[in-house]
């Protein structure tokens, strides 16, 4: 056996020996001297590439057939479209029987209104009235038609005129919903990879353009200077490559849920350290601070060219409906052909955009309305001094009076259920109507909730004075049984 | 940049590539001012321009125009007799706004009438409305579907169903325009695979379709899709945006034109911007849903409320349309639209132009295809007194380029054959008659006798 396996050895070894020795192994092919062994190595290369070349195995594919989905297609169960009613949403707001002025009826009483925004009084004003009047015997109510389609009304192009007259602004665009303006003017600006700092307690319509806009998002603690330098400087010094992005910080002036004004000096200051640019939304302090009314930018000194995009939206001090945005050409322009909220939506009804320039002319015209109502602020909060139960969070001048719960309960619904006690009461027992803040299920703000109220410079001394006493009473009373 | 150091520019160059070089030299086409009401007939501002269609600057010349564009179907929108004085009437008893939320004091007796009339007419048990109709999409879609759920869309749906959807966190899925086979495919396909990666079953399916669709002017196919979505348990929701108050033999839209139930589409949304000359927008469906709504929709917790002379608008032309106010005017109004919807549309069919959309449907699409086309149609026809819209890139395909029409209850028979003249004539002069024109029936008669 082993004579035979060594017979086959030598045999191939002398085999092999012969073919390394043959003519064609000693040819030349450019140049180069081939010997026998480049036959094995030519041979090995090939059978690499043929098992290289195999596919990799996988299981065999088999698409579900006609008959299994239909079963998956029966089995399959939705949820239904909305989960069951529980007893809060059964909630009715009160029914007005007539103007939202600082005194309305409810319920065929007269009431002291803190719950409308309506800032300057301008709400029912005769020369509004008539300037609408007129409008709507002019044009009717509805435009029909979106700004590129022939809805572009000159009343439009006025209004803007207007404002960027009284602001200083080179132009601006109007938008015929406050809660569109900002979640349009957002996505315009900034895409996937920008970044957007932001405070954590900006409105709704402001979370929502974030979202769309798909950038990244970093909030900073809500009006604390200090938390916003540190995320600018951790922005920078993390991201090389963050010079070459967009970036914005986004602020609104007077907080809607918190009422807390921006320092917007300090602000300014951070973002020219920085380089950020900066968006501003005015909505509930055009027309109230400053000396003239024009914003947050003159009651803080700030020159309004150092604010690249203002937005506001007019369903506050210039009791009327729609928005604006105001900046430079460049930023007005774009707005025009990529603002979703603008070119794919019908515009502002013509009669509230002439309500808008009368009130605007209003407020130049009546320095003393800002007088009366920065009067009024004041006496309310010293009125509220010293409540139980209930601490004022807002700040000293702004038109928005925030009281929150000093002692909270734990959770947004047990706080949510005394206010809202505290709130009926008021109204049924005292005529006073006040409002509790009111959270979507949607809205990510985690500030805590209260009682707003919004003070106008139509109140007189003896509405503030019943506020006061009213919501000392009312509070006391409920307030008091859970110490 | 604004000659900032060391910022970015704000906006990136690639995207006004288009802006700059295409549709600033067509800009005078777009967005029109006009001086009057949006009527049947309306003043056209003049614009001149000194740096080439850069900037362009008004003038105070008009011309009185044929209004061929603004959304006027049953002619409320210039002053009407029956409605405007009572919205004068409604504006000084609750003043131009109410500053206020639905939820905060912004809810007045006129609001609570108009949602038990809207509710009343659409044909649903209750319905909520809201301020602006672009809003009504973005914020409802994303109460009602959330991450887990899918939403399969028509591939032509309107810029606010999409943001809406895109702001839910729903899967979103598209089918083919107007197929009802290839919606059921894509039905089919997902409830079999589930949810993307993780296989689990969907949450719940919506299905979200328009009435009329604007830059096709086609209807919706509903009934087939309405009993696929019955079959395979998915939810239907309606925008009934240009549909609502237009077509339907009491004007209740596209449910009361193809005959099918209103129960059986489970939200129904629509606009009060285009047929009853007013503006905002609606939801109707259960009661259970519309409280829902009212609890957690954020459109109604942080929107300011409808205006009050727009909400009384509303009702006043509901009212007109039903015949409440006593008098025909609605049924005629609705009488009118359909026949000058459809002889215009036959009329353009015979002399040779490629027109879109359904028998019934007051838009019309005249297709220009070629973009060099727009600016001659469009300022040959305001050079002859007719006042038409041209739709380019981004809202159509850059080579399907249109002239959208929308015929009014209020345009007179006179107007209509004037228009068609008009038409015509710069149609030949930019040569957009892409099919034969029928011969005229005089010479048909002279023709062969027919061999049937």
């Amino acid at each position: 056996m082993a004579s035979y396996g060594l017979n086959m050895l030598n045999s191939t070894v002398n085999w092999v020996t012969q073919a390394l020795d043959a003519p064609s192994a000693r040819a030349v092919v450019f140049g180069v001297h081939i010997g026998g062994h480049y036959f094995v190595e030519g041979l090995l290369l090939v059978v690499i590439l043929f098992l290289l070349s195999q596919k990799s195995y996988k299981p065999p594919k088999r698409p579900l057939t006609k008959k299994e989905i239909d079963e998956l297609c029966d089995d399959w169960v939705p949820e239904p479209l909305i989960p069951s009613i529980t007893k809060e949403m059964e909630y009715q707001p009160p029914v007005l029987e007539s103007a939202a002025g600082p005194h309305v009826i409810i319920n065929g009483k007269e009431v002291v209104n803190f719950a409308t925004a309506n800032y300057l009084g301008l709400v029912g004003h005769e020369k509004v009235q008539e300037s609408c009047t007129a409008a709507l015997e002019k044009y009717g109510v509805g435009s029909c038609g979106p700004r590129g389609f022939y809805g572009t009304i000159d009343v439009h192009l006025d209004c803007e005129s207007r404002i960027s007259k009284f602001l200083g602004t080179p132009d601006s665009i109007l938008y015929s919903y406050g809660l569109s303006t900002m979640f349009s003017a957002i996505p315009c600006f900034a895409k996937k990879g920008d970044v957007i700092v932001v405070d954590e307690g900006v409105h709704w319509g402001i979370q929502n353009g974030l979202h769309l806009s798909r950038s990244t998002i970093v909030y900073f603690k809500h009006n604390d200077m200090k938390s916003l330098h540190d995320t600018l400087e951790k922005i920078t010094a993390d991201n090389k490559r963050v010079k070459k992005l967009r970036r914005y910080i986004v602020v609104e002036s007077v907080y809607q849920n918190s009422g807390q004004i921006a320092p917007l000096d300090e602000i300014i200051k951070l973002k020219e350290k920085y380089r950020f640019r900066v968006f501003l939304d005015e909505s509930n302090s055009f027309g109230v601070l400053g000396q003239s009314g024009r914003g947050l930018t003159e009651y803080c000194g700030v020159p309004v060219e150092k604010i690249d995009i203002v937005t506001a939206a007019m369903g506050h001090a210039l009791a009327t409906e729609g928005g604006f945005c105001t900046g430079s050409s460049r930023v007005v322009d774009h707005q025009r052909l990529s603002s979703s909220g603008y070119v794919f939506s019908a515009s502002l009804p013509p009669y509230l955009a002439s309500a808008a320039i009368t009130a605007i002319d209003m407020i130049e015209e009546n320095p003393g309305l800002i007088v009366k109502l920065k009067k009024n602020i004041s006496l309310l909060l010293k009125g509220l001094s010293g409540i139980q139960g209930l601490t004022v969070t807002s700040s000293p001048e702004s038109p928005i009076v925030f009281l929150k719960l000093e002692q909270s309960t734990g959770s947004i619904k047990g706080d949510m259920e005394l206010l809202e006690e505290i709130a009926e009461r008021a109204l049924k027992e005292d005529s006073v109507f006040v409002v509790t803040s009111k959270r979507s299920v949607l809205d990510k703000c985690r500030l805590p909730v209260g009682i707003r109220l919004f003070v106008s410079a139509g109140h007189t001394e003896a509405d503030l004075t019943k506020a006061c006493e009213c919501l000392k009473r009312v509070s006391g009373l409920v307030l008091k049984h859970r110490d | 940049g604004f000659g900032f150091q060391g910022y970015a520019p704000i906006c990136l160059g690639l995207e006004d590539f288009y802006i700059r070089r295409l549709y600033l030299r067509i800009q005078d086409c777009f967005g029109r001012p006009i001086s009057s009401a949006p009527d049947a007939w309306f003043d056209v501002v003049e614009r001149y321009s000194n740096d080439n269609n850069k900037t362009l600057k008004r003038t105070t010349k008009t011309s009185k125009c044929l209004n061929l564009g603004s959304y006027n179907y049953l002619g409320f929108a210039a002053a009407d007799e029956y409605c405007t004085p009572r919205a004068i009437e409604s504006l000084k008893k609750f003043a131009a706004s109410t500053c206020s939320t639905r939820v905060d004091g912004g809810t007045t007796m006129l609001h609570t009438d108009l949602e038990e009339c809207v509710a009343r007419f659409v044909g649903k048990p209750a319905a909520v409305v809201f301020g602006m109709g672009y809003v009504t999409n973005s914020a409802i879609l994303p109460i009602l579907m959330g991450k887990g759920g899918l939403i399969i869309s028509d591939s032509l749906n309107h810029n606010s169903i999409v943001n809406g959807a895109r702001g839910s966190g729903a899967t979103i899925r598209v089918f083919q325009h107007n197929t009802p086979s290839h919606l059921e495919t894509v039905l089919r396909e997902q409830i079999a695979e589930g949810q993307p990666r993780t296989h689990r079953p969907w949450k719940k399916i919506m299905v979200i379709v328009e009435g009329i669709y604007s830059m096709e002017g086609e209807l919706c196919k509903l009934p087939e899709i309405v009993s696929i979505c019955k079959k395979y348990k998915a939810y239907v929701y309606l925008d009934e945006a240009h549909s609502i108050g237009a077509v339907g033999k009491s004007g209740r839209g596209v449910c009361e034109l193809l005959g099918v139930d209103t129960a059986d589409v489970d939200v129904m949304m629509g606009t009060f911007t285009k047929s009853f000359g007013s503006c905002g927008g609606y939801i109707a469906g259960s009661k259970e849903l519309v409280q829902y709504l009212k609890y957690t929709c954020p459109a109604h917790l942080y929107g300011t409320a409808i205006s009050p002379p727009g909400a009384q608008q509303i009702i006043s032309s509901i009212k007109v349309i039903l015949g409440e106010d006593g008098s025909n005017r609605g049924a005629q109004k609705l009488a009118r639209i359909r026949e000058n919807s459809n002889f215009f549309r036959s009329e353009l069919q015979k002399m040779g132009f490629e027109v879109l959309g359904d028998n019934d449907s007051p838009v019309m699409p005249i297709m220009l295809y070629n973009p060099a086309k727009i600016p001659a149609f469009s300022r040959e026809c305001l050079r002859q007194k007719v006042a038409v819209v041209t739709v380019a890139f981004p809202a159509t395909p850059l080579l399907l380029a249109r002239a959208r029409i929308c015929i009014s209850a209020a345009h007179t028979k006179e107007d209509l054959v004037k228009a068609l003249e008009v038409i015509s004539g710069v149609g030949d002069l930019v040569g957009i008659k892409y099919f034969p024109a029928e011969p005229n029936k005089q010479h048909q008669e002279h023709g062969t006798i027919k061999l049937e």
